[in-house]
């Protein structure tokens, strides 16, 4: 038997009050009760990832989160970086200069990626690699990715002037 | 076991450490703390445990943060291995704690994971159990009898168990004001997102006549648990450094080490790890010194 608890966790920006089973992962929750299949789901052990999103602008494994522990916390899942039709410099820059291969790791690495860019404007390439250190490629795409971020940095530097 | 959903649970949020410790004492073995939740979670993924009733430590105000008192520092056991990783008062008067925090796991993983989670999960390779073990910390625990102590060198008790009763409750930790200088060297197959295959933390207290008054090393995985090498340390107290000194130092610190050979390192690899680690922290520490 399992009691379900209430839930209030905002995504994206819009406010959600559910009431849920307490042993599921905020991974399911983004995926299989909201329907947010752009967060991946891989290894699900805290591993790849894959299933990075942004809870209170810090990026975390949503798959080693329980979702009952998101209560009252704001999240931010790709879904959320574009505005309208348009793209978040970070996508654009992975679009352009090839960070994105399969996309599998994609949305886990922007976000890592925007974690690093909103605390740290202007970042070494080192500290770029610091940042995606828990994202794992297959296509061995690295160097795209780093390049990527670092042309997204100056992209919001850019735009900011 | 593919699928790996979690099994269920009945699930508490106590708002102080007697209530946590009263639903601990009520479920008996049954319920499990949940802090970080980066160990339990892929424990209870696996099916290696399945606790009917899990009690949600953070819903408790206090447990968490870094706090400067007058003989050093206090880490609630809340406090995540990110924080200890951003905080300038660690990095600048804790140093082997902070080598340990930048090392751990991923960003995504350290955003999560706890100090008091590190140190109770009690793995053999528990990055920061070295470095606290180095800089004399304690561990202060909560249990249905009242509060005790217990130096972090008798925290643990093998692998996974540490000396906390299951009804108890590891609640902060705390370093004294450390008089030396110390630092934490982890050995990983790759950059980041690795355990460690050796991992060593050294504290040296050396006098301007370059005898050392006092050494503390720790050792990662190389034992079932964190250990100190208390012969090696004598080894080096009371003596001039020098380079020979260190080699000794470290070629009885991998020789007092137990390791293992598993997936990650054999045993005669890790005790040469231990020797080459044990070397270099001790020069990088007296060079620093000098």
């Amino acid at each position: 038997m399992t009691n379900l608890v209430p839930l209030n966790i905002t995504v994206n920006g819009i406010e959600y009050r559910l009431y849920i089973e307490p042993n599921i992962t905020l991974v399911d929750l983004l995926r299989e009760k909201l329907g947010l299949t752009g967060t991946k789901k891989s290894c699900n052990e805290g591993e790849c990832g894959a299933c990075t999103v942004l809870m209170e602008g810090r990026p975390v494994a949503s798959c080693m989160v329980l979702a009952i522990d998101a209560d009252n916390k704001k999240i931010i899942t790709i879904e959320g970086l574009a505005e309208g039709e348009k793209l978040h410099p970070l996508q654009e820059a992975f679009i352009k200069y090839g960070g994105i291969q399969c996309g599998f790791c994609t949305p886990g690495m922007i976000l890592s990626a925007k974690a690093l860019l909103d605390e740290n404007p202007d970042p070494t390439p080192y500290e770029v690699r610091r940042a995606i250190s828990g994202n794992l490629c297959r296509c061995t795409g690295y160097q795209q990715i780093v390049d990527s971020v670092l042309k997204a940095a100056d992209m919001i530097k850019g735009n900011q002037v | 076991m593919f699928i790996k959903r979690l099994p269920k649970f009945t699930y508490h949020t106590p708002s102080t450490i007697d209530e946590a410790i009263e639903l601990l004492v009520r479920y008996n073995g049954h319920a499990k703390v949940l802090a970080g939740g980066t160990d339990l979670l892929v424990a209870m993924k696996k099916r290696s445990v399945i606790p009917s009733h899990i009690v949600n430590l953070k819903t408790i105000p206090g447990l968490s943060g870094i706090t400067v008192t007058g003989e050093g520092v206090t880490i609630g056991s809340l406090t995540t291995v990110a924080e200890i990783e951003k905080s300038p008062l660690i990095k600048e008067n804790f140093k082997p704690l902070w080598d340990a925090a930048k090392v751990m796991a991923s960003p995504q993983i350290r955003t999560l994971a706890t100090i008091g989670g590190n140190l109770v999960s009690a793995v053999p390779s528990a990055d920061l159990a070295p470095p606290l073990m180095v800089m004399a910390a304690t561990a202060h625990i909560k249990g249905p009898s009242g509060e005790r102590v217990c130096p972090v060198d008798h925290l643990f008790a093998g692998p996974s168990t540490t000396a906390l009763k299951p009804s108890e409750i590891l609640t902060h930790i705390t370093i004294p004001l450390q008089n030396g200088r110390g630092i934490y060297l982890k050995l990983m197959r790759r950059a980041a997102l690795d355990l460690a295959i050796v991992g060593v933390a050294v504290s040296l207290t050396v006098k301007e006549d370059n005898i050392c008054q006092d050494a503390k090393i720790g050792l990662g995985a190389v034992a079932p648990t964190p250990i100190r090498a208390y012969k090696a340390e004598r080894e080096i107290i009371g003596n001039m450094v020098t380079e020979e000194v260190a080699q000794k130092v470290a070629d009885t610190a991998s020789r007092e080490c137990a390791p293992i050979t598993d997936i990650r390192a054999t045993e005669d690899y890790r005790r040469s790890m231990v020797r080459t680690l044990t070397k270099r922290a001790i020069m990088n520490l007296w060079e620093g010194n000098r």
